[in-house]
């Protein structure tokens, strides 16, 4: 495993990024919007299910409308922080909070398109608002835990 | 009291340097400051997206800025609490940053934009509440908010890159003038 993250950080990329002045944080500035923007994608639902925000619009509705605007940022946090860990994979390797965040990251992304995505499409009837509650804490309880980790990997180390 | 003398005063009171030593606080004033992102510039986000008619297209207008804005000012309210003890924390050294600078400006942007749609654009939204694609004046606004927060945004993260600043001499006349450096002194 070490030698796979070595050779990541010895790519051409990795290095590329490494040795830039900017690119680093010009890459984590994109990382850090497209953080805002699936932020608000998974709240505006999370809240609706938890019964606040737009309570007037169906858990369906809105999960629709913002399905697009979820997988499109995290398709950008993705890119950019597989970029962003090619420029020091080694670091990542010996820093608890990546692991973390890896961990967290797999599973909120399991959930999200597994049982969340399930809740969020059926018809509210089928619903029971204690579902979507425990659907929503699970939800907000991994993102939180993907972003606090990964905020936590620049401190340590 | 020039602002710089006021920098000055304030880095040296002790919670100032109680702060900025910490090591846990200051991290963690940081982390909320970050995360809380998500919920204020997140709903923003939805909010201008709105406005320019990409998203919630079916709900009117009057009902996501009513229920998305309550969120958006406990957002901003802890952004602006973490923000202040940030900028307690090191004042002098992100007075004279040119991002800090820049972020500033954006942000006093971003008011009078708020400022001029909720006294003009707003003001009007029962004329356009259902249309999937609001009025020009008001894409306009969601336009110009998602810009400017981006690059509040963009630049609050580069304040924490020192390239510009003014211990880092020789810099360009600009950058000397736009950072407040006062050359030759340290």
């Amino acid at each position: 495993m070490l030698q796979t993250f070595q050779a990541i950080e010895l790519s051409t990329i990795g290095q590329a990024i490494k040795t830039s002045s900017w690119a680093f944080a010009v890459i984590e500035s994109v990382h850090l919007l497209a953080l805002a923007v699936i932020g608000g994608a998974v709240l505006l639902v999370d809240l609706r299910m938890l019964g606040f925000g737009l309570r007037q619009q169906s858990v369906r509705d809105l999960a629709r409308d913002a399905e697009p605007i979820l997988i499109g940022s995290l398709m950008v946090m993705l890119v950019t922080g597989v970029a962003l860990f090619a420029s020091e994979a080694v670091k990542c390797y010996y820093s608890t909070p990546f692991w973390v965040k890896m961990t967290s990251l797999l599973l909120a992304i399991i959930f999200t398109f597994t049982v969340r995505r399930r809740v969020t499409r059926a018809e509210a009837t089928l619903s029971r608002p204690i579902v979507y509650k425990l659907v929503a804490l699970v939800s907000l309880t991994l993102w939180f835990g993907v972003g606090a980790s990964g905020r936590w990997i620049g401190f340590s180390g | 009291m020039s602002l710089l003398g006021f920098c000055q005063w304030l880095a040296a009171t002790r919670p100032s340097i109680a702060l900025h030593e910490s090591l846990y606080m200051y991290p963690l004033v940081e982390s909320v400051h970050v995360l809380t992102l998500c919920l204020f510039v997140g709903m923003s986000v939805l909010l201008d997206l709105r406005l320019l008619g990409i998203t919630l297209r079916r709900i009117p207008a009057s009902d996501v800025i009513a229920r998305l804005v309550p969120w958006m000012t406990v957002g901003f309210i802890v952004m602006l609490t973490t923000g202040l003890l940030l900028f307690y924390a090191i004042p002098v050294r992100s007075y004279q940053n040119i991002f800090f600078r820049l972020k500033m400006i954006m942000l006093v942007l971003a008011g009078v934009n708020a400022w001029v749609f909720h006294t003009h654009v707003h003001k009007r939204v029962f004329i356009w509440d259902m249309d999937p694609k609001p009025p020009g004046a008001a894409r306009m606004a969601g336009a110009a908010s998602l810009i400017l927060w981006a690059v509040i945004v963009v630049s609050g993260r580069m304040i924490a890159y020192n390239w510009f600043d003014c211990d880092m001499q020789p810099q360009p006349r600009f950058v000397n003038w736009a950072a407040g450096c006062v050359v030759g002194q340290k």
